[in-house]
C-alpha cells in the first residue's frame, strides 16, 4: 500500500511534466492540425537555459532572493526566452509553409527539431549536464509513513496551478473561447472578428514557455539533462495528448497525469526496465480501441 | 439613401476555376438586396469575398467609400460587416452564450454595448435565451440558424450578409426567419441576402440580382424581378427543387 501510494505520487509528478508538455502539442494541433515535433526540443532548450542561469547566476540571485528566488528566476527567464524562440520558429519554419498543406509543415517541424537539438548540442556539448545540487531544495517529508520530497510537493502544486490557470483561460474567458472557435473552424472564427495571428501568437508563446518551465522542473527533479531528452519526453507527452484526445486541453492534462501514474505503477509492479514499453502499449491500445482518446467525441474540442 | 457597399467588376478564382467573372452590384443604406441563383452560381463566393475570406483577383469592393480588398476578415468585421455563413457554422462544442459573445468579439471592450446587442438578439430569438447555456451543437437546425444570425448581429453591423438563412428549414420556420430578417432591417441594419428561396427573398428585398455561372444576368427591383417571365420560370416556377430543399437538411456540402 505504501509503495503504491508513493508510486502514484511519483507518477503524478512525472505525469504533470508530461501534461505540461502535452499542452503545447495539443494547442498547436488544435489550431494548425500540425504535430509540432519541435516542441520536445523547446522543453530541452528551456531546461538548459534554466541550468545555465542556475549555474552562473545562482550565487548572485540566491544572495538577493534566496533559493526559491533563484529557481523562480531561472524558470521565468527560461520561459521568456522560449516564448520568443517559439515565435521565431513559427515565423521561420511554419508560417511560410502553411499554404502548402499539412505534410510539408510536419516535415518542416521535424527539420526544426533537428536544428534545435543540434544547436543545443553545439552550445552545451553532447554530454549530460547536471543541475547544481546546492540550488535544489533537498528535504524529505514523511506523511503517515509515506516518503515524499519537498521538491515533489512544490512541483505538483506548481504544475497544478499552471494547469488550472491555463484551463481557466481556455475554458472560461472570451479569449479562450476565441481560441477554441479558431480550432473548430478557422474561417467562421475569422467572421467573428477573431485574428488568427493573435491565436498563433498565444499558442506559440505559451506552449514553449510551459515547456521551458517543465524543463527546469525536470532538471531539478532528475538533476541530469541531455540534449536528446526532448525526444523521449516529447514522445511521452505526445502519447498523453493522444490518450486525452488530441487537441483537447483538459484531455491533455488528464492524459499526462494518467500516463505518469501508469508508468510508475508498471515500473513498480511489473518491471522497471520495461516501463517505456507499457507507455507505448497503452498508446497502441488507445489508438486501436479509442482513436479519439479517452474523452472521445463528447468533449473533443480541438484546441 | 447613401451608398453602403459597391462591388465593381469583381473577379474571384479558385485555382483554375473562375467563380465570379466580373460582378458589379451595390446596396444603399437601409436596403435589403437579394442575390439569387442556382447551386454553384457563386453566391457564397460573393459574400466570402466581401468578408475577406477569399482573395479578390480583380475588381473592387468599396464599403462606405473605403476599399475592402486585401483587408483581413477580422478587420472587416470591425468595420461593420458581418456574415451569417451558409450552413450555420455555429461553434458546436461552445455554448450558445459563448457563440454569441464571440459574435461581439470585436466589441469586447464595450461591455454595455455588447450587453445591449445580446438583449436585442434574445428579444429577436427568445429561444436562445432559454438555451443560453446549452452547447450549440445540441440545438435543433432552426435554433442553430437563429443562433448563426444572432451571432452575426452581436457586432451591431451596418451590413449583414446572410447566406441562405432558410436553407433546410421547415416552411413555418422559413416564414419566421424572414419576418425576423425584416425586423432586423427595420431596426436599421442593411442586409445582403443570398437565397435560393427566390419567392420569399423577393417579397422582402427592395432589389435583387440574379447570378448565373459567376455573372449577373438580370437585376432590378423586387417587383420587376417577380414579374419577369424568365425568372418566374427558372426561380419562381413549379420548383420541385425548392420543395425538396425546404423540408430537410440539404445534402449539399458547403
Ligand atoms: N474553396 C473552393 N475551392 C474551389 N472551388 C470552389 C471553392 N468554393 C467554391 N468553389 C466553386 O466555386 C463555384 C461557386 O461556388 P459557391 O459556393 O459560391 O456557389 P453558391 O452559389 O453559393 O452555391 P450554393 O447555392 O450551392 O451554395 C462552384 O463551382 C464551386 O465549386
Ligand atoms: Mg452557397
Amino acid at each position: 500500500m505504501r509503495v503504491a501510494v508513493e508510486q502514484i505520487i511519483n507518477g503524478l509528478t512525472i505525469g504533470s511534466f508530461y501534461a505540461l508538455i502535452a499542452l503545447g502539442y495539443s494547442m498547436v494541433y488544435g489550431i494548425l492540425k500540425l504535430i509540432n515535433f519541435v516542441h520536445g526540443d523547446f522543453f530541452t532548450l528551456g531546461s538548459y537555459l534554466g541550468y545555465t542561469i542556475l549555474i552562473f547566476a545562482a550565487a548572485f540571485i540566491t544572495a538577493h532572493f534566496g533559493l526559491w528566488g533563484g529557481i523562480v528566476c531561472a524558470m521565468l527567464v527560461a520561459a521568456l526566452c522560449l516564448a520568443l524562440t517559439g515565435l521565431v520558429v513559427e515565423r521561420i519554419a511554419y508560417r511560410p509553409i502553411y499554404p502548402a498543406g499539412r505534410l510539408p509543415a510536419v516535415v518542416s517541424a521535424l527539420g526544426a527539431s533537428i536544428v534545435l537539438q543540434n544547436a543545443i548540442m553545439v552550445i552545451w556539448g553532447p554530454r549530460y549536464q547536471a543541475y547544481p545540487a546546492p540550488m535544489i531544495p533537498n528535504l524529505h517529508l514523511l506523511f503517515f509513513g509515506i516518503n515524499i520530497t519537498l521538491l515533489q510537493v512544490v512541483i505538483l502544486v506548481f504544475s497544478f496551478v499552471l494547469m488550472g490557470i491555463l484551463y481557466y483561460i481556455i475554458q472560461k474567458t472570451l479569449f479562450g473561447a476565441s481560441v477554441r472557435a479558431m480550432a473548430l473552424d478557422r474561417d467562421t472564427a475569422s467572421l467573428m472578428g477573431i485574428d488568427f495571428n493573435r491565436v498563433i501568437l498565444f499558442i506559440f508563446t505559451l506552449g514553449p514557455a510551459l515547456g521551458a518551465v517543465t524543463g527546469v522542473m525536470v532538471g531539478m527533479y532528475y538533476r541530469q539533462i541531455s540534449f536528446t531528452m526532448g525526444w523521449n519526453y516529447g514522445l511521452k507527452a505526445f502519447t498523453a495528448t493522444i490518450l486525452g484526445g488530441i487537441g483537447n486541453i483538459p484531455g491533455a492534462m488528464f492524459g499526462g497525469l494518467l500516463l505518469g501514474v501508469l508508468e510508475m505503477l508498471g515500473a513498480a509492479y511489473i518491471s522497471a526496465a520495461w516501463k517505456d514499453v507499457f507507455v507505448f502499449i497503452i498508446l497502441i491500445l488507445v489508438l486501436i480501441f479509442r482513436p479519439t482518446g479517452i474523452f472521445g467525441e463528447t468533449t473533443a474540442e480541438k484546441v | 439613401m447613401p451608398l453602403l457597399i459597391a462591388i465593381e467588376d469583381l473577379h474571384i478564382t479558385y485555382g483554375a476555376i473562375e467563380a465570379l467573372k466580373g460582378v458589379s452590384l451595390s446596396l444603399d443604406e437601409g436596403e435589403i438586396v437579394a442575390v439569387l441563383g442556382a447551386n454553384g452560381a457563386g453566391k457564397s463566393t460573393l459574400l466570402n469575398a466581401v468578408s475577406g475570406l477569399v482573395p479578390v483577383a480583380r475588381g473592387r469592393i468599396m464599403f462606405r467609400g473605403a476599399p475592402l480588398n486585401n483587408i483581413p476578415p477580422h478587420e472587416i468585421v470591425r468595420m461593420g460587416v458581418s456574415q451569417s455563413p451558409e450552413g450555420r457554422k455555429v461553434f458546436s462544442t461552445l455554448t450558445v452564450d459563448e457563440n454569441l459573445d464571440l459574435g461581439a468579439y470585436t466589441q469586447r471592450k464595450h461591455i454595455q454595448a455588447t450587453a445591449k446587442a445580446k438583449a436585442r438578439v434574445f428579444e429577436l430569438f427568445p429561444i436562445l435565451r432559454e438555451r443560453h447555456r446549452q452547447l450549440a451543437g445540441t440545438l435543433s437546425g432552426g435554433e442553430q440558424q437563429m443562433l448563426a444570425i444572432g451571432r452575426a448581429l452581436m457586432s451591431s453591423p451596418r451590413l449583414l450578409l446572410l447566406d441562405e438563412p432558410s436553407l433546410g428549414l421547415a416552411p413555418i420556420l422559413v416564414n419566421r426567419i424572414f419576418t425576423i430578417i425584416r425586423e432586423i432591417n427595420d431596426q436599421g441594419t442593411s442586409i445582403l441576402l443570398v437565397e435560393q428561396n427566390a419567392r420569399k427573398a423577393l417579397s422582402h428585398a427592395s432589389r435583387g440580382y440574379i447570378l448565373e455561372n459567376g455573372s449577373l444576368s438580370i437585376s432590378g427591383t423586387a417587383a420587376e424581378l417577380k414579374s419577369n417571365s424568365k425568372i418566374q420560370e427558372a426561380y419562381l416556377g413549379g420548383s420541385a427543387i425548392r420543395k425538396r430543399r425546404g423540408t430537410g437538411e440539404s445534402p449539399k456540402s458547403p
